[in-house]
């Protein structure tokens, strides 16, 4: 593609625009939003693929312009106040027990070998994700569903790599709080 | 000797990073022989590592729309006039 190989166009396209079409929908939260921004997105990204000097660096420049076409398209609609994350709402509340302290957290036990509850629990993920407040949702976006570096993440949002690494920790504590109580309503607590 | 208990605070502001190895060494060991006899952070930590799993296996359900062929031409034009 760097090259200037047009047989690569369509596959690039193809791979980059659906990346970014799901980055945008769980970010912008509305499919027409995000059928426009993977459009525009994409257009940059032809439009400056000269300018991209180093071929391992294509996931990281992507999602760069994905993220500002994003800002942008949010700039013209209604912002949501953000919401901070504190460690202390994740704690787990403990209770004393016959062998010492055990946390009251749900038996996820079953999850690595249960196929089917595996399935329901990547369903709920997605919703967990979408709830996320939109910083933390950005950081685990890039970190753990397109599982770029600390390092690229920082780049890619603008942010210290001490940033990335507190705010994932909450958004996954987060996510893990989200699946925990489904597990409990399922009769798991 | 019991097990410190009180240490299980520490653990659970750095679990993420000690997850993704991206502590310094000594921390590491700390938190692991820790982590090795603590039946709450075991289980703590174990739900963690099984959220990152599906996060990382996590496949959204809505594709997008099939590009046009009027929004395709565009995208090679930027391309042509980008390469000169």
């Amino acid at each position: 593609m760097l090259a200037g190989d047009e047989a690569a166009f369509e596959p690039f396209l193809e791979h980059f625009r659906r990346k970014v079409f799901h980055h945008t929908i769980l970010m912008c939260g509305n499919r027409e939003d995000a059928e426009e921004v993977a459009q525009d997105s994409m257009l940059k990204v032809f439009g400056k693929l000269d300018q991209l000097h180093d071929p391992e660096q294509v996931r990281p420049w992507v999602f760069r312009i994905a993220r500002n076409e994003c800002l942008m398209k949010r700039r013209k609609s209604v912002f949501a106040p953000q919401r901070e994350l504190s460690l202390e709402e994740f704690r787990p509340a403990r209770e004393e027990g016959e062998n010492g302290p055990r946390l009251e957290i749900a038996d996820w036990s079953d999850v690595p070998g249960d196929a089917l509850l595996r399935e329901e629990l990547r369903g709920r993920i997605g919703e967990a994700i979408r709830d996320l407040p939109e910083t933390y949702k950005a950081v685990v976006l890039m970190r753990d569903v397109e599982e770029l570096s600390t390092e690229e993440t920082a780049r890619v949002l603008d942010i210290s790599t001490d940033l990335v690494k507190q705010r994932l920790h909450r958004g996954r504590l987060a996510l893990r709080k989200h699946l925990d109580e489904y597990l409990k309503v399922a009769g798991r607590g | 000797m019991a097990h410190d208990h009180t240490k299980c605070g520490d653990v659970f502001a750095m679990l993420s990073e000690y997850l993704d190895v991206e502590l310094p060494p000594e921390a590491c060991t700390e938190i692991h022989q820790h982590v090795e006899g603590c039946a709450p952070c075991v289980e703590f930590t174990e739900s963690l590592k099984r959220t990152v799993e599906l996060c990382k296996e996590y496949e959204p359900d809505t594709m997008p729309e099939p590009v046009s062929a009027a929004a395709k031409a565009e995208l090679m034009a930027a391309w042509r006039k980008a390469r000169g």
